[in-house]
């Protein structure tokens, strides 16, 4: 197995070679504002070091935060229909209706609400009116709209009646990009319906990115497929990538700890990633984040995404420092750093600067920081060491202690020893994670419904099953999947022992 | 006779403060805030009125929503349905309400009687029969005063309406209406059973709308300035501190219809090295420290989020988050032999005598 990883970050685009389980070359190139050419100087420095020369690359794998950072600075966002079937239910909560008003005013193209949907256990809510659904298309049509996200209720359990109102305005409309909240998961109808819309207001910007990706492959000469890696840690073909670009919206974050488990060994460990401007805790659990299990929001937009659990603290190798009294972030020169830093002749005392001071890091002129006596370099290392010490015991979620992995370009903030901790490790190209995280991507499939009248056991079997053959469609190697979660919730309220089971199964991508 | 427009901050700020009275069930309130947030927007406006005000012989209608919580995701929490339910009494009845009111204060019943009013240009009496939230009928000060327990209204968006014309018990009441609501799809709007002025006057639980808008401004008000949330609460509610921890685990299973389990939570800051167990029924029932029962209902246990100072549901809370736990003192009506007879600890299954954490 030989894979590339590839991290397009606000300021560098890393690549990593990985081959046979080993980390052979990581390297760095600036980010450039078209993404195209930093990936490209990205490949050609790796391929500039001989490491390819006449071997075949088993897949190129990019993490980016491309989409999130479109929606968040609301930008090359494309005009979406949302079509919702489930009337007469939730009229008085139509589409759009807890966006950020100018969020809403970019995205909304129009709306329109038909009869449709389904029960809890089910049995149809109301047909599906089919003529209405045309009429819609129609009018879609008339207003030049060609992305178009579909919900309905309860589709999650039943996905046939967005299926079919997709075939019926993909009939009007042969070149829409169509968006089924169904294939985003989860129960609740707004936060699906909203993902749908973002993912669907993605559509344009989706399209030309992967298009650019595979550009920048294809000119650096890589013969190989492209995958996208997801929110959880996973990766998606490039194709079914450009349909549902929202599943890409956190795996940066992902990435990076999937990269520290990888580097370091553990499968379950805390992990902290310490940037130039913020710090990010996370917990691994059988080798992937544990996820935010509840709402969501992303540029303001409620949403169920299945986003990493992370907890960002403004604390980085950037941070600003003052002495008297001691203060560290969470303010930080960015990616101004090697410009602003006092030991870069700039005004501002960051970290890095007292990491210099006391040798702690080789770097800049340590003349110009020799001012900063031991002990007052001391102070601001343990209060850097306090605040990671904070937001590490918030995300813990046991008693005992555990061990902790740092990655990212600041770890030399996180001290050896910890209150909670077991152990800090810190771990070769650990600065390059995120593109390790990318290269080592699985491929998952997910299960989330409700099971009536069916034994616990028998329920979540099904759910098993259903979440395996998602697995394969996306991709794995059905040989190789394995179950890294599994629960079930009871139903309070529903009658004939209803329980929800959500299964998730990963596997390594199938040879091609 | 004085009714007091609410504005949207208010809305807002009940929404906030239902959830805490929610004491882990009830539902979120999030989506009857989105309704009346539209309903604001489209010009509708909502009164509050004292129940002092009533005459002895006004009619008073008793809104909530019955369903699975999860139900409630998907087909969204309607003002028109749940206006119907008030209507089709009013039809039954043969007479016109005077005002509405809620029937549990605490979680999104506590907003959905406004969502009818809206439509219905009617007032909403600053009244409840719960005080907070539980999971049965029977579970009312209007069923601790024995009170009529019919008829009741359950209707569904699709048009259907059923009525329960007669029944003996509140238990009946609540046996006959959820095998409705089961049919419509696990969730109906309903208009529970009609009160005169004179019966909300001595029955109802006083002043819990203005309670939740005053705790849920609080909270707000302690979010905008990075003020301790909880703290705010604990300055306007005469409540009590019990514990700060983290969630280690939690045990859920549904039981004749009914989400119970216990949460198991570990101690930070002054309650390091001790250990809080809180048993639910859909909403909190009764939290042991170290083993020793520590607080009961009706005795209102409230889980929050420690940051936000948020309340935490049953059906939602999960490993690893940060909450305090507070009581809040119950209502009167509950605390009488007859009153603990309806929602004491016993009433729940626990062998244990009910003991205020406000005794002594």
């Amino acid at each position: 197995m030989r894979r590339i990883g590839i991290d397009v970050g606000g300021t560098n685009t890393d690549a990593v070679l990985i081959e046979e389980g080993k980390v052979v070359r990581a390297v760095k190139a600036p980010t450039s504002e078209d993404v195209t050419t930093g990936i490209l100087d990205s490949l050609k420095s790796l391929g500039s070091t001989g490491v390819l020369a006449g071997k075949r690359i088993d897949g190129v794998m990019i993490g980016t935060t491309h989409f999130i950072n479109a929606v968040v600075q609301r930008r090359h966002l494309t005009k979406v229909a949302a079509l919702r079937l489930g009337m007469p239910a939730s009229a008085s909560l139509p589409p759009f209706c807890d966006w950020p008003e100018d969020l809403a005013e970019l995205v909304r193209g129009g709306v329109w609400m038909v009869e449709g949907g389904h029960e809890y256990d089910g049995r149809p809510f109301m047909p599906l009116d089919e003529a209405a659904v045309v009429k819609a298309a129609g009018e879609m049509k008339a207003k030049g709209l060609r992305s178009v996200a579909i919900s309905s209720i309860f589709s999650p359990l039943d996905p046939s009646h967005e299926k079919r109102a997709a075939e019926l305005v993909a009939a009007e409309l042969p070149d829409a990009v169509i968006t089924c909240s169904s294939d985003l998961g989860r129960i609740g109808l707004l936060e699906r319906e909203n993902a749908g819309l973002l993912n669907a207001a993605l559509a344009d910007l989706s399209r030309d990115t992967i298009a650019a990706f595979e550009k920048a492959i294809a000119d650096s000469g890589i013969a190989a497929p492209l995958f996208i890696t997801q929110n959880d840690g996973t990766v998606a073909e490039a194709h079914q990538a450009r349909r549902l670009p929202v599943y890409s919206f956190a795996s940066g974050a992902t990435n990076s700890m999937r990269g520290a488990a990888y580097l370091s060994g553990l499968s379950d460990a805390m992990v902290v990633d310490v940037g130039g401007t913020t710090t990010d805790v996370g917990q691994l659990k059988h080798g992937f984040p544990r996820e935010a299990n509840s709402v969501v929001k992303v540029g303001g937009v409620r949403t169920l995404f299945r986003m990493p659990d992370l907890l960002s603290i403004g604390l980085g190798g950037g941070s600003h420092v003052s002495l008297d009294p001691i203060k560290v972030g969470p303010v930080s020169v960015g990616y101004r750093l090697l410009r602003d830093g006092i030991a870069f002749g700039g005004k501002q005392l960051t970290t890095t600067d007292v990491a210099i001071a006391s040798g702690v890091l080789q770097l800049g002129d340590k003349a110009k920081v020799a001012y900063l006596d031991a002990a007052s370099c001391q102070k601001v290392f343990t209060e850097a060491a306090r605040l990671a010490e904070e937001a590490i015991d918030r995300m813990k979620t046991e008693a005992g202690d555990v061990p902790l992995i740092a990655v990212g370009g600041g770890a030399f903030l996180i001290p050896d020893k910890l209150p909670g901790v077991s152990q800090v490790i810190h771990v070769e190209h650990g600065d390059c994670a995120n593109a390790v995280g990318a290269a080592i991507a699985q491929v998952s499939g997910e299960c989330d419904q409700i099971f009536k009248d069916m034994i616990r056991t028998d329920a979540i079997a099904a759910a098993q099953g259903i979440a395996n053959d998602r697995a394969v469609a996306a991709g794995a190697d059905r040989k190789t999947l394995s179950t890294i979660e599994s629960e079930d919730m009871p139903l309070a309220y529903l009658p004939g022992n209803s329980v929800r089971v959500r299964v998730r199964v990963v596997g390594d991508v199938a040879a091609t | 006779m004085t009714l007091r427009e609410l504005s949207l901050d208010d809305i807002e700020a009940l929404a906030v403060g239902a959830w805490v009275l929610g004491t882990g069930g009830g539902g979120n309130p999030y989506l009857p805030l989105l309704n009346m947030r539209a309903l604001y927007r489209d010009g509708h406006r909502v009164q509050l009125m004292d129940s002092a005000d009533l005459a002895d012989d006004d009619w008073v209608g008793t809104v909530a929503n019955m369903g699975a919580p999860l139900v409630g995701q998907e087909r969204l929490t309607d003002s028109l349905t749940l206006a119907r339910a008030v209507t089709a009494m009013e039809r039954h009845l043969g007479r016109r309400f005077r005002a509405l009111m809620s029937m549990e204060i605490g979680g999104a019943n506590g907003v959905r009687p406004f969502m009818a009013a809206a439509h219905l240009d009617l007032p909403v009496v600053d009244s409840d029969t719960m005080g907070r939230a539980y999971p049965e009928a029977q579970m009312t000060s209007v069923a601790v005063g024995g009170l009529t327990p019919y008829p009741l209204t359950a209707v569904d968006v699709r048009g259907f309406e059923s009525i329960v014309h007669k029944v003996p018990t509140w238990k009946w009441t609540e046996r006959v209406a959820r095998k409705i609501c089961v049919e419509y799809g696990s969730v109906a709007a309903t208009c529970q059973p009609p009160r005169t002025g004179a019966e909300v006057k001595k029955w109802g639980i006083h002043g819990t709308t203005t309670k939740a808008i005053a705790i849920g401004q609080a909270v707000r008000e302690a979010q905008r300035k990075h003020d301790d949330p909880i703290a705010a609460i604990l300055s306007v509610e005469p409540g009590k501190l019990l514990y700060k921890g983290k969630v280690l685990d939690v045990a859920r299973r549904a039981t004749e219809g009914f989400l119970r389990g216990v949460l198991r939570l570990d101690g930070l800051d002054d309650w390091r090295g001790s250990a809080m167990t809180i048993n639910f029924q859909n909403e909190w029932i009764v939290a042991w420290r170290d083993d020793k029962p520590l607080a009961m209902t009706p005795d209102l246990i409230c889980v929050l989020d420690s940051v936000s100072g948020e309340a935490v549901g049953s059906e939602t809370v999960r490993y690893g988050q940060r909450v305090t736990v507070i009581a809040l003192p119950p209502p009167a009506v509950f605390l009488s032999p007859r009153g603990l007879d309806h929602v004491g600890p016993r009433a729940f299954g626990y062998d244990i005598d009910f003991r205020s954490v406000f005794e002594a």
